[in-house]
């Protein structure tokens, strides 16, 4: 429809046309006329939340055989579950983006393995102990939900109804993860030490899961795009203030220690003070320089190697039909 | 002969028995083979498969979790303990369902094998299936109300297994060979799940669940159905190449499994978790 009568239309007439829907709070949907700078910012955004996803299902995969009681194997094996799900339905959004430009999920898989697809900052570090499932999902869960929840929102129909979603399906995760959390924390003296000792581990992967506050920190940064075109709309550092704001009280009434002895809450900024993570590091890490981003690649990418005979044999009886 | 709780069925000693036995082996086969589907997150031919697999072997740790809560009712100890501290010659389940997906770990260089994973899941859930419908009318009414619930869920996976296994031996040469494969290894096993253990007798004999002998004639039909379709017949009887699981006899796959699955609880199982 939208279409039709934009169809004689001179792309600045076309591009200002959508400008005005941007404006006006106005869904886009997968047919509709975008620019195309607004959907390169779309398949950067949702391909990479996607693989996120997926691969953010592997460091807790890790845990799932292991989690220490029978409740507890069965909550982390419909986390993990949800995961993948949320990765599924994500991948079709972007598919359906992608489809103008000739590329489809294989590309998307082979842009994850050459690394050219990045996947969240947080999916590349370890998780030795039982204590580190209970953060991710207590702590990594929750400021994913701090991200989505702003993309509620976002300009694009298709994405924004998928976050709807996985936002109410990650406040369940967040609360299977406190729960590991309280365990351990009011457990013996052993369990206490081993969360105190992830929380300290994944302090700094947590403040970076934000992104860097402005992009001197590691140059480009997309943020601005976003928000002018309401795919997102807060910084970075609204989110990570926002984390601060409904974490540190909680982390501290369980009698968590914040590995940060000058982070504290500037009255007359009305902001939290605190200390930067190395921002070097995460630019190594978010590149494929983490601690487990190989091996965790390699899982991806060798199974995917290993089951191709079977996408095979499905694309022959597709072919047949 | 119906037995309406635990309490009634203390009462009768062979019973008690034969019903432990019987709960043993289900939650047995079922913990394993969940245990070996939720090691293959993350590693499945596609996204899709990854969500439906994981579905369905969370259904399956889900049941094994009931069986295990009706043998803590019986006084055999609180359901987490059973599953996580007793010792490998004191597991039930069958040697096929504790295997290997394949060479590697579940999170170091898996080579794991899709048609072996799909042969296993299918020829079990018929075996499963059969068994649940037997078990609708076992004289334990506690067992035969859980086996209501679980049915339910069983026909969603039989469905799955059976659409992957007719996709598979109809597709490209290369899948049929690594299916028969497959089929020839998992037949030369299945005898283990297919037995009701020394204890089967007794089993039928209470009325718990019908014999091996009835069920097994289902089972052969039911599988033979869907090999006569694909054109493939497995040669003899399935048997148990690899030793029969239900009198303790057990892998290093198990051993290594159970050492995984009890990891963090054996650290301090006075703890909560
Ligand atoms: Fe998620
Ligand atoms: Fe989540």
């Amino acid at each position: 429809m939208v279409l039709e009568l934009t169809r004689d239309l001179s792309y600045e007439e076309k591009y200002e046309r959508f400008m005005e829907r941007i404006e006006a709070g106005e869904r886009i949907e997968a047919d509709d006329w975008m620019p195309d700078d607004y959907r390169e910012a779309l398949i950067r955004l949702i391909s990479m939340h996607a693989v996120s996803e997926i691969m953010g299902a592997l460091p807790e995969k890790e845990w799932t055989p292991k989690a220490p009681t029978l409740h507890r194997k069965l909550a982390i094996m419909a986390k993990v579950q949800d995961e993948m799900g949320h990765g599924q339905l994500l991948l079709r959004v972007a598919e359906d983006l992608m489809k103008p430009l000739g590329k489809n999920r294989e590309d998307i898989m082979q842009d994850l393995f050459s690394g050219r697809l990045k996947f969240h900052n947080v999916f590349h570090m370890k998780a030795p102990t039982w204590g580190d499932a209970g953060i991710i999902a207590w702590l990594v869960d929750g400021a994913a939900i701090i991200t989505q929840s702003m993309s509620l929102n976002s300009s694009y129909g298709p994405y924004a109804r998928a976050l709807q979603r996985i936002c109410a399906e990650e406040v369940f995760h967040a609360q299977h993860g406190e729960s590991i959390i309280l365990a351990l924390a009011e457990g013996t003296e052993e369990q206490r030490s081993m969360l105190q000792k992830s929380l300290t581990e994944w302090w700094p992967a947590l403040l970076m899961f934000f992104g860097p506050k402005s992009k001197e920190n590691v140059g480009k940064s997309h943020v601005n795009k976003n928000i002018k075109y309401k795919i997102r709309t807060k910084t970075n550092e609204d989110l990570r203030q926002e984390f601060f704001n409904k974490y540190i009280p909680r982390i501290k009434s369980i009698g968590l220690e914040i590995p940060d002895k000058t982070i504290h809450f500037d009255e007359e900024k009305g902001e939290w003070v605190y200390e930067q993570p190395d921002w070097n590091e995460f630019k190594k890490i978010v590149t494929g320089h983490g601690p487990m981003s190989e091996q965790r690649l390699s899982l991806r990418r060798d199974s995917y190697q290993n089951t191709r005979w079977v996408r095979d044999a499905l694309a022959s009886r597709g072919k047949e039909a | 002969m119906t037995f309406e709780n635990a309490e009634t069925l203390s009462q009768n000693k062979e019973a008690l028995s034969a019903c432990k036995a019987l709960l043993y082996q289900l939650a047995d086969d079922d913990f394993l083979l969940a245990y070996r589907g939720s090691e293959w997150l993350g590693l499945a031919p596609h996204i899709e498969e990854d969500v439906a697999f994981s579905s369905i072997s969370q259904d399956t740790m889900g049941h094994a979790v009931m069986f295990y809560q009706l043998l803590e009712e019986l006084g055999e100890g609180e359901a987490d303990r059973i599953s996580h501290l007793r010792t490998p010659a004191e597991f039930r389940n069958a040697i096929l369902l504790e295997m290997k997906n394949g060479e590697g770990s579940y999170v170091e260089k898996p080579d794991y094998d899709w048609a072996f994973a799909v042969v296993r899941n299918l020829f079990y859930d018929y075996a499963k299936m059969i068994r649940l419908q037997s078990l609708k009318s076992s004289s334990y009414e506690p067992l035969a109300h859980m086996a209501r619930r679980i049915i339910s869920e069983e026909y969603y996976h039989l469905m799955h297994w059976e659409m992957w296994f007719r996709q598979l031996m109809t597709s490209t040469p290369e899948a049929r060979e690594r299916m028969e494969q497959a089929i020839r290894r998992v037949w030369s096993d299945f005898g283990g799940v297919l037995t009701t253990g020394p204890e089967g007798k007794q089993i039928a004999a209470a009325g718990l669940m019908e014999s091996e002998e009835v069920l097994t004639e289902r089972w052969i039909q039911k599988v033979s159905a869907i090999l006569n379709e694909t054109g493939f017949q497995p040669e003899g009887e399935p048997g148990m190449k690899s030793g029969n699981g239900r009198t303790g006899e057990h892998t290093e796959d198990l051993t290594e499994a159970l050492a995984i699955l009890s990891e963090v609880y054996r650290k301090d199982p006075a703890a909560q978790w």
